[in-house]
């Protein structure tokens, strides 16, 4: 790698102080250093320093997701052949349902990637700070929590709008109050909710489409939202096809590996469970928050068991949390380390806040069939004040010491 | 009642490199240097010029905020150099050494009194050895500590082993805890590392609180053992002292004559052979090193890898230092460093494959390992520090220099080393004891 080296060591004058692309070094420098662990060597403090730093964990999280993404490519594909009633086995057609994603994927994540790197590369350019790489996280978090059927400008509008006002305006990476991916998602939300809910946009559709008998495009959680009272939901769920789940364990099953419609990434709770096992061994993710949110889900479900008022109260506690973007939330979402608590204690109260509030949303929202956004995006701005109060638990305890000692 | 605490957090770092268990002397060395930079806060006054004849125990200079503590010559020779630096700050008084060592004679016949054993001590230069805290300065002798804390062990990497430096000083060391008792009206505490035979200069120790702990680094840390047996409150003094600076001052106040000769480990991955030295305070590194260490770009420490200061041929052995650390500079550029597997580096967490050898020793360098960054990743301190503090929290107050939030946050129960650890894992690489220690003198200056 010398040469690559050598090419660099030969640009680098022209950006360092009196180099005619001077103003453009932080630029220059995060791309050199992505290429080149620098030799910065220790000149305060410990000599030695750990073999971790923030490259290392965001390129981490990023192979946490890719099981996910690889996932989220080819359901894409299969869900528009069950829709078209063509080669509707699981097994039939790999690589064509996974090309057919891939070319719906790939863009929404080439455009995330593009306008976000873009804008943070602006921002430090101008700002003369180095470029954190907090956004490679963000970047791939977007398209995963996008419906595949988003229109490209639209992820471009979301992507800015959550790395300016959502991270930028408050100094950037580790400033940050809420989640950037979420505040991204909750903004085509408000937005555009045509395009980010409803029946229509989870599966590729081609004009003039009319798709098999029964297809309705419907998502499992719509479709426990709409059950009529009293109805066991696995009997009344069907798949994109149409066909009806035989039972409320053929349901779970398709949930747990993910053949449902849904945004791209947020489906397979199987893909998802391979990145958390990622997270948590590296000791990147919070195991905390993981299952104190998985806590907080389960127990609200069970409490709507037993309450049971209609159809969407009564599903099964599991199949709740194995619906939606419950599991992704939990795992990718929730455990973000910037806007989740940061406290020991605090992180087990935010998690489990977040996933009661989760599914208690998801259960009463009036307008759509899901909560796990706005539960973890409240939570957010909450987790200042959970630490708050954890930290003058401690203060307290330090003062009481001394009127022990007094 | 001695307590027996065990804690989890904190973590050993294996090294290349320990010093084997067997004592060597280093030459006498060709220069010494008494180093006002060794005591943080010290405004020194100097009495002597160069040019100066100087005896062993000969006051070079005091401190200029109490005229009372001396800071003395560990040995006799002419004063050589006087090292300055910015806004003539003294860095170093360096002295050349006589061939035959003349000593200054104290009076140590009568040590009955507290203000007795204080004067001796304070004009002989063995006072500033005590320690205070808060802030992590030399103690001040118009206090009464509420305790003295010693810790019998080092527990940081390639740290030396007190039970074999202080093998056979007994009586010196049983000395110094007999002085050191006069200075507190609370107890004097002696930890040793639980789960471990200690040296019989520490278990037959008399007049103390003998206490054990047991756990990874930093549970050699007094600060540590300060905290989980008798914890600092707000208003309250308590000094500590290293185990071998016990017996150096108990030697002293047997004899009357200030012989700094020590024990010191020299270790570390690019030292031919790693083993302990018999020297002195002060000598110069070029004694200790010249001739034992391996070829290369090499950083050489006064210290261990944590929170020694760096030093080179041309520098002296800091006066609270027992170990010389000697390590491979890391200032090779590492092609895609952030994805290589790095099957040479080591980490705590397990985003690198170390945890795979649980065992191995590595030989680590003097590379940051990335570049600094906002704070990012959250519980990285708190896995590292056994103690009820909220380390971000509090580094983030003194970041803010928000000082009521350092003081509740318990500011003066740690010191620097302390937090080296987390200051070692943070993945946002934050000078964390460089900030601690700002935060420390922001403390003194405001609340004395």
């Amino acid at each position: 790698m010398q040469f690559l080296k050598n090419i660099l060591d030969n640009l680098r004058p022209n950006f360092e102080e009196g180099g005619k692309l001077e103003k453009y070094y932080k630029g220059f420098e995060a791309l050199e250093t992505f290429a080149f662990t620098p030799g910065h060597t220790s000149h305060k403090g410990a000599h030695i320093r750990d073999a971790i730093d923030l490259k290392r964990t965001m390129f981490l999280v990023v192979i946490a997701m890719v099981p996910a993404l690889l996932f989220g490519m080819w359901n894409t594909g299969h869900q528009y052949y069950l829709s078209i009633g063509e080669l509707t086995g699981l097994g039939e057609g790999l690589m064509e349902k996974f090309i057919f994603g891939a070319i719906r994927v790939l863009p929404i994540v080439v455009v995330s990637y593009a306008v976000g790197l873009g804008i943070e590369f602006a921002i430090a350019i101008k700002n003369n700070h180095s470029v954190n790489e907090g956004y490679l996280v963000s970047g791939m978090l977007i398209p995963l929590v996008l419906p595949s059927e988003i229109p490209l400008w639209m992820v471009a509008v979301a992507t800015a709008f959550a790395v300016i006002i959502g991270k930028e305006v408050f100094g950037g990476t580790g400033m940050n109050i809420l989640n950037p991916a979420l505040t991204a998602r909750a903004f085509l939300f408000f937005a555009y909710p045509t395009k980010m809910s409803g029946n229509a946009v989870w599966i590729p559709q081609e004009s003039g489409m009319a798709g098999v008998d029964g297809y309705t495009g419907e998502t499992l959680l719509s479709q426990a939202y709409n059950a009529p009272v009293g109805a066991e939901f696995g009997g009344v769920a069907y798949d994109a096809a149409g066909q009806q789940y035989g039972s409320l364990a053929d349901t779970m099953w398709a949930s747990f590996w993910g053949w449902i419609p849904g945004s791209i990434g947020e489906t397979s709770v199987f893909a998802i469970l391979i990145g958390a096992a990622i997270l948590i061994f590296t000791g990147i993710g919070s195991w905390r928050i993981m299952l104190s949110f998985l806590v907080g889900g389960l127990t609200m479900s069970m409490i709507f068991n037993a309450w049971g008022a209609n159809a969407f109260m009564s599903v099964h506690p599991l199949q709740q949390l194995m619906m939606g973007s419950f599991m992704f939330g939990m795992v990718f979402m929730a455990t973000d380390p910037v806007s989740a608590a940061q406290t020991t204690t605090g992180k087990w109260i935010y998690g489990f806040l977040a996933g009661f509030f989760g599914i208690m949303i998801r259960v009463f929202n009036p307008a759509y069939p899901e909560g796990i956004m706005m539960a973890i995006l409240f939570m957010n701005v909450m987790a200042p004040l959970i630490d708050h109060y954890v930290v003058e638990a401690n203060i307290n305890r330090r003062l009481k010491r001394v009127k022990v000692a007094a | 009642m001695p307590k027996n605490v065990r804690i989890s957090k904190g973590a050993d770092i294996k090294l290349v490199g320990a010093a084997d268990h067997v004592k060597g002397d280093a030459p006498f060395p060709a220069s010494f240097a008494l180093k006002p930079t060794d005591f943080h806060g010290l405004t020194p006054k100097l009495v002597v010029k160069e040019g100066d004849e100087v005896k062993a125990g000969s006051v070079i200079f005091y401190n200029k905020d109490n005229e009372h503590v001396k800071f003395t010559s560990p040995v006799s020779g002419e004063v050589a150099e006087i090292v300055r630096g910015a806004k003539r700050k003294i860095l170093e008084v360096r002295i050349v050494p006589d061939q035959d060592q003349k000593f200054e004679q104290f009076d140590v016949s009568d040590l009955s009194s507290t203000e007795k054993i204080k004067t001796v001590l304070m004009s002989s230069g063995f006072w500033p050895m005590l320690k205070q805290r808060p802030y992590d300065v030399i103690a001040n002798p118009h206090l009464k500590p509420k305790a003295i804390f010693i810790s019998a062990f080092d527990s940081s990497p390639l740290a030396p082993d007190y039970d074999f430096i202080l093998h056979g000083q007994q009586e010196a060391f049983q000395k110094g805890l007999d002085a050191l008792s006069k200075l507190t009206d609370g107890k004097v505490h002696l930890t040793t590392r639980g789960k471990s035979t200690p040296d019989a200069t520490f278990t037959q120790a008399k007049g103390v609180e003998l206490n054990t702990i047991t756990g990874p680094h930093p549970a050699g840390n007094v600060g540590i053992q300060i905290h989980h047996i008798d914890p600092i409150n707000k208003g309250e003094n308590v000094w500590t002292i290293s185990a071998q600076n016990v017996a150096l001052m108990g030697k002293f106040l047997m004899t009357g004559v200030v012989d700094l000769k020590k024990v010191i480990a020299l270790a570390g991955s690019e030292v031919e052979k790693p083993r302990y030295l018999t020297t002195w305070v002060g000598a110069s590194m070029k004694s200790i090193v010249d001739g034992q260490i391996k070829a290369g770009d090499n950083r050489i420490i006064s210290g261990n890898v944590l929170t020694g200061d760096a030093s080179s041929t041309e520098g002296y052995l800091g006066f609270f230092h027992d170990a010389v650390t000697v390590i491979p500079e890391g200032n090779e550029p590492q092609f895609l460093g952030w994805l290589a597997p790095n099957f040479h580096k080591f980490s705590l967490s397990r985003s690198y494959f170390s945890w795979l050898s649980p065992n191995k020793k590595f030989a680590l360098n003097t590379n940051m390992n990335g570049e600094d960054r906002a704070y990012v990743v959250s519980g990285q301190y708190e896995a590292v520090l056994p103690m009820d503090i909220y380390p971000v929290q509090l580094i983030k107050s003194i970041m803010t220099n928000d000082l009521d939030k350092m003081e509740n946050l318990g500011i003066y129960e740690v010191i620097p080393e302390d937090f080296a650890l987390c200051e070692y894992a943070c993945t946002s690489k934050m000078n964390v004891q460089s900030i601690l220690r700002d935060g420390l003198d922001v403390a003194k200056q405001e609340l004395g």
